[in-house]
């Protein structure tokens, strides 16, 4: 009996840390977030007012809190690539987003991003990416960073591809692409030498273009 | 995917920028999208009650109404806006899964009203957020289990047989059913009175009678009168198993049946009989024998065919098992538990009763259900303390599953209650059901009567003119029918009377089969010898129209506009046109109208029973167009 009633005691115990964690969470969903005026943003941003209202009014569906955190973010961006693995990527894009590094995205940040990578022109684009690319952010690109980004990409197609993914795939990619980005072969583009590259490839500077009428 | 995503679409694309750079290939071309990508809001109007949208929240699920095109089907173009005539309060919720992405059900809203309405939308209920979805499947499936009984209770008792079943058939409706016949009801209680004798003749051969002259010692009833118990016995016995026999021959599935556990419970009340005829007068398994008599007792479950509560505690306990199983275990545990403590606790007593563990099993039941029979008490004091705890414990753990067992118990018998009311109410619906037909299918003759078709004069126009213009539609539909099958429509009890006319003979009046309708129409078409020759009794002459193939119709009832015939109130019958016959020679074949003789259309009439639909033995080859008398009532 004795042991019964000490089982008991030790059930309640254990359930008081849980709940202040409850407490917690709840005051941060309460915190809320509301963006900045919209005429405030229609100035700073590429888009009309009306494609604001449109996307503000999806992101507030999604986010009622006003902000999206690192896990949302990667689940929603997930919901896109079923085929693979889409959390490495979504991470880096995260951080690309979240330009004041909070670990949390603000409508205002989801708004500037879409505004440079829909309206911006060429220059504000490969600034962009290669921010993406630049994971420590110390303005050059180094073999490893490379590395880490393509293989993420390359996660993201899963496993059944064809033809089927080896094991220098991701290398070989990266190799490519520094031997067309590093101009002064010195193993680490910088930001010139990408948007050197990048305008000097017609591809890349057609597909530029491509994306522009998503919204 | 789930439609919130269908939001971030736009900035997946965007953020596919960051791969160009290292794009091996050229990127495809984006698709052209053609609409315009202005959002607008879209007004839908249900029933009145005018709800606004965006049209991008309708688009995220593509796949149901709202979301398709089919949405187009409900534009209103003068008002602009979609028009849907259905319930405006569950709309609400419709549209507030199109917002949030999560279907709740409300809880105040019927079952079925709610899943005609998702059905309608083409939302799959499976979609319904975790915190309604365990209402909405409780819910969901009382009330399958409620129709699944209803039409049980429809196919199972009170329907009448099918005309052509078998006598095995008809045995086994008996058995199952004995309300249906009188043979089947003396029957049941033939039986339920011989399990009383029998079980009560057990009770009685045990208690002791006065001993026969010249000894001393009490005689038990049994070994006093033992030709008579042994009569009664065997009387009884010969009955169950005659029935179990007759059961068994009737049973459209033999095997199933003998698995049932009805069947079960009567082979084992019936098997120590026969077991005692063979088995030989030894002593040795003669001891056996007498256990075997137990078994006799029974008999008395055979009384659960004969009372519902016994069946409903049968299937209550069935359903409850994993409660009681759970009772079981724990008791067991704690007897266990218990018994183990006290032997040891008592271990040191001199001439204690707790000998082992097992006997101290017996203590620890007694004291855990609160029996306390005192044949076994603890001395030392550690035995006393722990006994108390057992006592206390053994309460709770046997309160535990108990409830849970008495609410199973009430929800059965609840059901069953409404089971037998529903039965009840069912046959007044019914009813009702059948009037409102047969007032169609009589307006519809009552119109013909009164010469619909032919528009005729101005006293009939009054008449005319209180149908709506569906009524006027749906006559003219069933005249195209009649003029399609060159067969008309007409009633029961004409039809009947036609038979009738046949077996009898010519008959002047059809004031009679009123009250005996039943018997007409089950009896109505004996077996019918050669002549075919109807005579149809007509009301009133203004219906014929002689000149055509078309009989006369048979105005025979009235429902609401005062009797113009004579005919009294045939408001009962039944307007199926199907008849009862219970002779097998009438299956199918449609009789056609042989074409009449050109007649004054007040006395001679082509001779059929023009129905369509009613089938009959064609044997009318003999038909003959002889004398058709018309009579008036």
């Amino acid at each position: 009996m004795g042991a019964v009633v000490g089982t008991l005691t030790l059930q309640t115990r254990q359930r008081r840390p849980s709940s202040d964690k409850v407490d917690d969470d709840l005051e941060l969903s309460v915190v809320c977030h509301r963006p900045e005026g919209l005429e405030k943003l229609e100035a700073q941003t590429n888009f009309s007012k009306k494609e604001l209202q449109v996307l503000y009014r999806g992101f507030k569906n999604e986010c009622p809190s006003g902000v999206v955190n690192e896990e949302m973010f990667k689940q929603i961006y997930s919901q896109f690539f079923p085929h693979g693995d889409a959390s490495t990527y979504a991470h880096y894009l995260f951080n690309a987003f979240d330009s004041s590094h909070n670990g949390s995205i603000k409508f205002e940040d989801f708004v500037r991003a879409l505004s440079i990578l829909l309206r911006g022109t060429t220059t504000e684009k490969l600034q962009w990416t290669f921010n993406l690319y630049d994971i420590n952010r110390d303005g050059y690109i180094n073999k490893e960073e490379m590395t880490d980004i393509v293989k993420a990409i390359y996660d993201m197609m899963g496993r059944f591809t064809y033809p089927a993914l080896k094991t220098d795939t991701t290398k070989q990619h990266v190799d490519a692409f520094f031997q067309k980005m590093d101009k002064n072969r010195d193993g680490v583009v910088t930001l010139d030498e990408f948007i050197l590259s990048c305008q000097e490839d017609e591809n890349i500077m057609r597909s530029l273009q491509l994306f522009e009428n998503v919204i | 995917m789930a439609a919130g995503v269908a939001t971030w679409l736009p900035f997946a694309r965007a953020a596919a920028v960051g791969w160009l750079p290292l794009a091996k290939k050229t990127m495809p071309k984006p698709p052209v999208d053609k609409k315009s990508r202005n959002d607008e809001i879209l007004f839908v109007n249900v029933s009145g009650l005018r709800f606004q949208t965006w049209k991008n929240t309708l688009d995220r699920y593509p796949d149901t109404l709202l979301g398709s095109s089919e949405k187009e089907f409900f534009y209103n173009e003068d008002t602009q806006e979609y028009f849907f005539d259905r319930d405006p309060e569950m709309f609400r919720h419709i549209l507030n899964f199109y917002r949030t992405g999560k279907l709740h059900y409300p809880r105040q809203e019927c079952i079925q009203a709610f899943d005609e309405e998702l059905a309608f939308y083409g939302i799959v209920p499976d979609i319904i957020g975790d915190c309604c979805m365990e209402e909405y499947r409780d819910r969901k499936k009382e009330n399958q289990e409620r129709l699944a009984e209803d039409t049980e209770a429809e196919n199972a008792t009170d329907t009448p047989l099918p005309p052509h079943s078998t006598s095995r058939e008809r045995l086994w409706r008996a058995f199952e059913n004995p309300h249906t016949s009188t043979m089947a009801l003396v029957f049941y209680y033939v039986t339920g009175f011989f399990i009383a004798v029998s079980v009560i003749a057990n009770v009685v051969e045990t208690v002791p009678c006065r001993p026969p002259k010249g000894s001393k010692k009490d005689l038990p009833c049994g070994e006093k009168y033992t030709l008579a118990f042994f009569c009664m016995d065997t009387a009884c016995v010969l009955i169950f198993t005659f029935e179990y026999l007759m059961r068994l021959f009737a049973a459209p599935s033999r095997c199933k049946f003998m698995r049932s556990v009805m069947s079960v419970i009567d082979v084992v009340a019936i098997m120590p009989y026969y077991i005692g005829l063979v088995m030989p007068e030894n002593e040795d398994v003669s001891g056996a024998f007498v256990t075997l008599r137990v078994f006799r007792v029974f008999r008395i479950f055979k009384f659960s065919r004969h009372s519902q509560g016994l069946r409903i505690l049968g299937y209550t306990l069935k359903s409850c098992a994993s409660e009681l199983g759970f009772l079981l275990f724990s008791l067991t545990m704690a007897i266990i538990i218990f018994a183990t403590v006290m032997f040891y606790a008592e271990k040191g007593t001199k001439g204690t009763n707790f000998t082992s563990i097992p006997a101290s099993f017996w203590y620890t039941i007694v004291t855990m259900t609160t029996l306390g029979y005192g044949d076994m008490v603890p001395n030392t004091i550690a035995g006393k303390i722990f006994g108390s705890i057992c006592s206390l414990s053994g309460v709770l753990v046997i309160a535990l599953p108990v409830p849970v067992i008495v609410s199973n118990f009430s929800r059965i018998y609840h059901q069953n209650q409404r089971a037998d009311k529903m039965r009840a109410q069912q046959k007044v619906r019914l009813a009702r059901i059948r009037l409102a037909k047969k007032g169609t299918t009589n307006a519809f003759l009552q119109y013909k009567e009164e010469g619909g078709f032919q528009g005729r004069g101005s006293d009939n126009a009054l008449c005319l003119k209180n149908r709506s213009s569906f009524e006027h539609q749906h006559h003219h539909l069933l005249h195209c029918l009649e003029k399609t099958t060159n067969h008309e429509f007409t009633d029961e009890l004409t039809f009947s009377e036609m038979c009738m006319t046949e077996s009898v003979g010519y008959r002047t009046s059809r004031s009679t089969s009123i009250s005996s309708q039943q018997g007409v129409a089950t009896s109505c078409c004996p077996r019918r010898a050669k002549r075919r020759a109807i005579r149809l009794a007509n009301s009133t002459v203004s219906v014929s129209r002689g000149s055509v193939q078309e009989l006369d119709t048979l105005q025979v009832h009235k429902t609401s506009a005062g009797p113009q015939s004579s005919r009294s109130s045939l408001n009962a019958r039944t307007e199926d046109l199907k008849l009862n016959c219970e002779d097998r020679d009438f299956t199918a074949a449609i009789i056609s109208i042989p074409t009449p003789p050109a007649n004054t259309p007040d006395e001679s009439l082509p001779p059929s029973p023009a129905i369509p639909g009613i089938l009959r033995n064609s044997r009318p080859t003999s038909f003959t167009h002889e004398t058709v008398k018309i009579s008036s009532l």
